[in-house]
């Protein structure tokens, strides 16, 4: 099953005639995915060829849609217009927004985050890798992958992975999947202080997934959305879960790379983070390299 | 970004936020010609740096203290002229201290009431947020910690703006009431317009006042604003002081690169925010001391790579260095082939352990082995930490 896609979903791009975003739908074609459209104003009628790839281009979201039935979209627009495509594929109805900007004013994300209320859209990031639900093939091909993962190091499996950060995504996935444990979706919640699916939006629907039995969750320092994840595991989930808090290192009141990555007023510090998982039943990776170690262990009780 | 006591209150007066007659001079003829349009008898002489604890410092000529009273404009151009031009010291500088090219020549006013009064981005409702306290002058932290009832959270509906109801609120929780209560719902108001239109994500006011006379002031206030917006907001661009930042975090800027510096000795290159705090966790975990926060991002070219490198060097507290890079989609040789450059230009002498991960890592491992230059090589993370930490062991 798997959450939020699975490799039958149809995928638009947004701005796949820039460069990010055209290397990334090439990528996505390349490892089997379901990219059925592209978006890119003023250039509609034109086609995104790819190998024996044909991707027609339109114009707006909701022609996309009507053309080719896609659900979901990655959006690779440049910051100041990404909040505009965000609420166009709102408007036209999408199931699921993946928006990997990186950069886009927090202030832009508060009104998108607020405009949306009521609308029966998920948005995913913004400033994440996006999501990927592996395929059954070699290196996982055939899988849908949304946004700019590589989706070479996933294996299919039953591992949930949530993450705020990118890389440290990777890093989880490439170790499950060195020690033969695939996973059902990789979900980069991006690394920015108001995004559009949180920890616990994500742990709610692996803990609802059939196919997911076990999760990371990789946190940073900033905000409390972990905590909050936490509070909910512990009552609720009845999954195995193992988490990591990056940040543990960083001085206070400097933003750490991502905008949300930072402690203020003494709050949102990885300790009091990795005590709330503790406190949760959390099984807590020490450090980034034992994070599938770490899970698997808890799981097998082993 | 920080900005000036100077440039806050500019921002003030641009948005109709009362606060208190001044200007800013860069000479002291400037200075007592400001002074000279003040009320006579209290006129305060202020250092603009960005380091706190101003009054109590020291300048390295001897003259004391980087806020001074004076009566008349003739003083104060005298003030002035000693405080122009030297270097302040105070505990927030360090000894090196800050260079001090212009002060702010204001009326001092006096206080009858202290109020604490802030706008930030609230990460939990998603939305702008007031928080007020009758407390002021007071460490707000303590104060939430202590009598979390004296203070006031307003959130406000970002769609909405903020609604003159709400500021009647804050007034109201404030003891702003008779006459000040309209002054109160017009700062208020001005101030929310300024932390929207300049996309900032705090204002906090230090201090906001109310003077013997009946007069609601905002003195001066610490402001952050959201680096993801600067790209429409030239006027705040504009007030970046180069001079009071860390010289490396400017040049590593100039390339799109995240660094922080810190204070340790082993120094972090990593692709990834999260990943590049994650290393400085292991490199503190393995027993050692980071030197530093370098993301170089997830499309790096060879020339930031090699720049990045000049950059972590230039810090004469590293004595080892750790690569980690974890190359899902990026080339794994494109950094290898950067590391090698910047290693050789710079006559790399200290110890540097890579671990690389990825995409065409094989093609960047050779790189690295036929470079003839001596790089410890690392299976992963815990191993790099640890072989790091051992080879500065060795070195010392």
């Amino acid at each position: 099953m798997a959450i939020l896609v699975t490799p039958q979903t149809r995928v638009l791009v947004q701005g796949i005639t820039g460069s990010f975003g055209a290397r990334h739908a090439q990528l996505s074609l390349e490892y089997g995915s379901q990219i059925v459209a592209g978006v890119t104003p003023g250039k509609g009628g034109q086609v995104f060829e790819h190998g024996s790839h044909k991707v027609p281009i339109f114009d707006t979201v909701a022609d996309a849609v009507r053309e080719t039935g896609a659900t979901a979209s990655a959006v690779f627009v440049p910051p100041p217009f990404a909040a505009d495509a965000i609420l166009e594929g709102v408007d036209a109805g999408l199931a699921l927004v993946v928006a990997i900007t990186e950069g886009i004013p927090v202030n832009d994300m508060v009104k998108v985050k607020h405009a949306m209320k009521g609308s029966q859209t998920r948005l995913i990031g913004p400033n994440c890798p996006g999501v990927v639900t592996p395929g059954e093939g070699e290196k996982s091909h055939g899988g849908c992958r949304i946004g700019i993962a590589p989706g070479y190091i996933h294996k299919r499996g039953n591992v949930g992975v949530v993450s705020r950060s990118g890389t440290l995504t990777y890093e989880a996935v490439f170790q499950l999947t060195s020690r033969g444990y695939g996973q059902s979706t990789c979900v980069g919640i991006g690394g920015d202080p108001v995004n559009g699916t949180s920890h616990l939006d994500v742990i709610k629907m692996f803990n609802d997934d059939p196919e997911t039995t076990a999760i990371i969750m990789i946190g940073e320092i900033g905000g409390s959305a972990e905590e909050e994840a936490a509070a909910w595991v512990k009552e609720h989930c009845r999954k195995p879960v193992a988490g990591f808090i990056a940040g543990a290192t960083a001085p206070p009141g400097r933003r750490m790379g991502h905008a949300g990555a930072i402690v203020s007023g003494g709050k949102g510090t990885a300790a009091g983070k990795i005590d709330a998982l503790r406190a949760a039943g959390i099984a807590i990776a020490e450090t980034p390299s034992v994070m599938a170690e770490t899970l698997i262990r808890h799981w097998k009780g082993a | 970004m920080n900005i000036h006591e100077y440039q806050a209150r500019e921002l003030f007066e641009k948005f109709g936020v009362a606060t208190s007659k001044g200007r800013v001079a860069s000479t002291a003829g400037e200075a007592s010609a400001i002074a000279g349009g003040l009320r006579p008898g209290k006129i305060a002489v202020k250092a603009q740096i960005h380091a706190g604890g101003r009054g109590k410092g020291t300048f390295k000529n001897g003259y004391k203290g980087g806020v001074h009273l004076c009566a008349t404009a003739e003083e104060a151009g005298e003030v002035a002229g000693k405080m122009l031009g030297q270097t302040l010291v105070t505990h927030q500088t360090g000894p090196d201290g800050k260079l001090v090219s212009k002060v702010l020549v204001a009326e001092a006013v006096d206080i009858s009431r202290e109020l604490y009064f802030a706008i930030l981005l609230d990460r939990a409702t998603a939305a702008p947020m007031i928080i007020a306290s009758t407390e002021g002058g007071m460490d707000i932290e303590a104060v939430a910690e202590k009598s979390p009832e004296k203070i006031l959270r307003e959130p406000i509906h970002p769609l909405l703006g903020i609604q003159p109801y709400q500021t009647r609120k804050v007034a109201k929780a404030l003891g702003l009431t008779g006459p000040l209560m309209n002054q109160a719902t017009k700062l208020f108001t001005a101030m929310y317009r300024l932390f929207m239109e300049r996309d900032c994500s705090l204002i906090e006011v230090n201090p906001l006042v109310v003077t013997p006379e009946g007069q609601l002031l905002a003195l001066d206030a610490k402001f952050n604003f959201d680096d993801n917006a600067l790209y429409r907001q030239a006027d705040v661009v504009a007030m970046r002081d180069k001079s009071e930042e860390d010289p490396r975090e400017v040049a590593a800027s100039e390339f799109s690169l995240n660094y922080i510096g810190l204070d340790g000795n082993i120094a972090c290159l990593v692709n990834g925010a999260g990943l590049a705090m994650a290393t400085m966790d292991i490199i503190q975990y393995a027993g050692g001391k980071p030197a530093n926060f370098l993301d170089v991002g997830g499309g790096a070219s060879k020339e930031q790579v090699a720049a990045a490198f000049k950059i972590i060097l230039s810090d004469p507290h590293v004595q080892g260095i750790l690569v980690n890079i974890f190359g899902g989609i990026m080339d794994c040789n494109v950094i290898a082939t950067g590391i090698v450059a910047a290693a050789r230009e710079t006559g790399l002498g200290l110890p540097l352990v890579v671990r690389l991960e990825g995409n065409n890592v094989a093609a960047g491992k050779q790189t690295l082995a036929e470079s003839g230059l001596t790089i410890i090589s690392a299976s992963d993370l815990a191993d790099a930490a640890h072989k790091v930490v051992a080879a500065i062991g060795k070195a010392a």
